[in-house]
């Protein structure tokens, strides 16, 4: 397989998670806009921070109105991260690739892209955002199915995927990079309704309040929040999780081609190193020094594979 | 040679006769289409421009918002070729393209055509497709003309002309490919009722030809790739496409270097050497050391180890002079001179305005004549006479005045008609022929039928996807 293509199919996969994570964030933003006006402004900050696009916000924008702030997420062709950018970004990828996609695949990501194209043509109403949010996650499911369902088990595969988790591992790092003082002991006041509502929305934007609730009950605390997403390793959004099947993309593709890498020792490494637990100690050594050193690593480990699989010259 | 003034317009319909009758190729089709609900064909109409947009056969369009690909219209009435006529057609064809690759292997060789004044000299000196840096190669196999597009009109029942040879880098084969995959989609109990040979061994076909002109470095199974510009080429889907249905690997030039002597791909695994590249970028492009040196298309050094027998690039390099279109009025004289035959398939009468002659008789004539330039293509740059305005002809005689060399001129052919499928019905529409035929050290295939193109708008003689022109299913009966 061309590094070219490979690149491209790990780049697609990122886009397409991309997109769906952004989805989430957005609709946990909107939550708290719409149920707690005081604080909407500096949920939407936080939404864009997390995003990596607070910067370019300010610079076109200044305040933080919801309608603002959620047309730059779905539609402004300025911001490279917003849902239009993403998915034509992935598509273009698809395109790169596509000799190395069964047709399903790629149909299904060419299906995605006109119909975001056509859903995003004009500015979304906050009415109509959920039934938006909701079509963006289904196309994201679509291609995943087609994914799944239709590929060889062979490199591509392994390259789409790593690109999948290596692109969540990031998404969740950063939703706890941007919130974790909510989760630090020293500011927890266990049982307000303030810090309940705050902790909601960092499930939610992992898509995992309710699969909390079913694990942990009806006890909500930050040490409990932060092992959830660090190190349960059943959640597939935790990092645990992401570095595992990464780990495990990386050995098969060592053994497909029959050559050890630099990439799957890093891999292997962050996997039983650093999300090794227990997460008290996690919270000992600080946990924003933690979430800090887990993004570093994350991107380190994203140019290993990019330099041991020769994406580009 | 050159038909008289004011010939009375009629044109030749492929599906019906003068009479109103079925012609026998079609009589199978239009049973089945008049036992048809109309509404039902409609609805499979707008089915199957969905199906070719899921399936990304669009074109960008250079500037144009995002979504905003396009479409080449197709059209679902199939143009239908009977197997004695296509018996006929083929022998012409191959003919022709025997006499091409000779010519060409002459022209970069001995030039004994030019050497016997059949082909005047300062047609190949000043010519820009020409590629001094050819004289004397030999490509692998001894193959120029890998692929080639002749493009035939038709005017009659018993008339067909040789319109161009396409022997740069034919493009619109996919779109042969998936209009047969749609119909097929759409209309499965059709090909049940009526016997149409088979297209899509095309793909495999494409790679046994390539296949079997590998380079002498080729060592084992030849390794064969697709050079294309990238995505934002307009026919990048059909690059990915027989890239995809060969199992081959689709390059740009920024995954290729050369290595050890070899022109080889980044993979994920190393560098590869490839034996066989099947290039859709043309010759400027190809290696910035030895031609371009600004593009950043091809790869720098693939000419030395072209020379030097470590690849074969199909089409050779050089081939595009057998595109010129003034070379083409000599097409009959070319093959006459190298299979000492007369021409199968005639070509249009052509006059060349670089003599002043023809160009008097031109400029005299110009209202019933098409006009091309010698270089064109794409239906660009180019003067329908009995179409223009009065404005369009003086501009274009003032053009003529002044480089009279970069024309030619051609009678405007009555071009066959063939049925389009309308809200209001059938209505006959101008059509050409543009069969795709494969050459290498084993033979020559071409595949039945080919690409026909149909100017979609009513009376229009301009068939080209750039104009607005679109595209049907073509069908060879089976004898």
């Amino acid at each position: 397989m061309l590094g070219k293509t490979a690149g491209s199919l790990f780049w697609m996969a990122r886009y397409l998670e991309r997109s769906e994570n952004n989805a989430r964030l957005i609709d946990a933003g909107f939550r708290i806009a719409l149920t707690r006006s005081s604080t909407a402004a500096a949920e939407w900050k936080s939404v864009l921070v997390t995003a990596g696009v607070n910067q370019a916000f300010q610079a076109a924008h200044g305040d933080y109105s919801s309608a603002r702030v959620i047309d730059f997420l779905l539609r402004d062709p300025a911001n490279p991260s917003s849902i239009l950018s993403v998915i034509r970004q992935a598509r273009d990828n698809a395109r790169t690739a596509r000799t190395a996609l069964t047709r399903e695949t790629w149909e299904a990501v060419n299906t995605s892209w006109m119909t975001l194209v056509a859903l995003l043509k004009r500015p979304v109403r906050e009415d109509d955002l959920p039934d938006v949010l909701t079509t963006i996650r289904q196309q994201s499911a679509h291609v995943r199915g087609a994914l799944n369902g239709t590929m060889l088990r062979n490199d591509g595969y392994h390259f789409s995927l790593l690109g999948t988790f290596l692109e969540r591992a990031d998404n969740t790092a950063r939703i706890l990079d941007v919130k974790y003082y909510l989760l630090l002991p020293s500011v927890a006041h266990i049982g307000t309704s303030i810090d309940n509502v705050q902790w909601e929305t960092i499930l939610r934007s992992v898509s995992a309040h309710r699969a909390y609730r079913w694990l942990y009950g009806a006890e909500i605390s930050a040490l409990k929040i932060a092992e959830f997403l660090i190190l349960y390793r059943q959640m597939p959004r935790s990092l645990a999780f992401c570095c595992e099947r990464m780990e495990d993309n990386l050995a098969q593709l060592q053994r497909h081609y029959g050559e050890e890498t630099e990439a799957w020792r890093l891999a292997h490494s962050l996997s039983h190193e650093k999300l090794a637990g227990p997460i008290q100690s996690i919270f000992d050594g600080g946990l924003h020094e933690y979430v800090t050193g887990f993004l570093r690593a994350n991107a380190a480990l994203a140019r290993q594979i990019e330099h041991d699989y020769r994406f580009v010259e | 040679m050159l038909r008289g003034k004011g010939r009375r317009i009629s044109f030749f319909d492929e599906m019906t006769s003068q009479e109103g009758e079925t012609r026998s190729p079609y009589r199978d089709y239009c049973g089945w289409f008049q036992a048809e609900d109309a509404t039902r064909i409609q609805h499979k109409a707008q089915q199957a421009e969905a199906l070719f947009r899921t399936t990304g056969i669009t074109f960008n369009v250079y500037g144009a918002a995002d979504g905003d690909e396009r479409l080449i219209p197709f059209d679902v009435v199939p143009r239908i070729i009977s197997a004695s006529e296509w018996r006929r057609l083929s022998r012409g064809i191959e003919q022709r393209v025997r006499a091409l690759n000779a010519f060409l292997h002459d022209i970069y060789h001995r030039q004994e055509i030019l050497r016997a004044g059949r082909v005047p000299t300062e047609l190949i000196a000043g010519n820009e497709a020409f590629l001094p840096m050819m004289m004397g190669l030999d490509p692998p196999g001894g193959i120029y003309t890998h692929i080639s597009g002749t493009d035939i009109v038709r005017t009659g029942a018993d008339e067909f002309y040789v319109l161009e040879d396409n022997a740069r880098t034919p493009s619109g084969v996919s779109y042969m490919l998936e209009n047969r995959e749609t119909m097929l989609q759409m209309f499965p109990e059709l090909f049940a009722k009526v016997p149409v040979r088979e297209v899509s061994d095309y793909p495999i076909n494409l790679l046994k030809s390539l296949a079997a002109c590998a380079p002498p470095a080729c060592g084992g199974t030849p390794t064969v790739a697709v050079l294309t510009p990238g995505i934002h080429n307009s026919a990048y889907y059909e690059h990915s496409f027989l890239a995809d249905h060969m199992g081959a690997e689709l390059v740009e030039g920024h995954d290729l270097r050369v290595v050890d002597g070899r022109v080889a791909m980044r993979t994920t695994q190393g560098y590869k050497a490839i034996d066989v590249l099947y290039r859709r970028v043309d010759d400027d492009y190809l290696d910035p050391l030895n031609f371009r040196p600004d593009s950043m298309l091809g790869v720098p050094g693939i000419w030395d180890v072209y020379r030097a027998g470590g690849i074969t690039i199909a089409n050779a390099p050089g081939t595009g002079i057998a595109d010129d279109k003034a070379l083409y009025s000599y097409m009959p004289d070319i093959i006459e001179f190298y299979t000492g035959e007369k021409a199968l398939l005639p070509n249009v009468p052509t006059w060349r305005c670089s003599d002043p002659e023809h160009l008097r008789e031109v400029l005299d004539r110009l209202p019933e004549l098409v006009v091309k330039e010698v270089h064109g293509s794409g239906g660009y740059g180019m003067l329908v006479g009995p179409a223009a305005s009065k404005k369009e002809l003086a501009a274009f005689r003032a053009k003529l005045e002044s480089n009279p060399g970069n024309y030619i001129a051609q009678p405007t052919l009555s071009l066959s008609t063939v049925p389009i499928f309308t809200k209001k019905g059938l209505a006959p529409r101008h059509v050409d022929l543009r069969p795709f035929v494969l050459m290498s050290p084993q033979g020559i295939t071409i595949t039945p039928g080919g690409l026909t193109r149909v100017a979609m708008t009513r009376g229009s003689l301009v068939v080209n996807s750039s104009q607005g022109g679109g595209t049907k299913d073509t069908w060879v009966l089976e004898d």
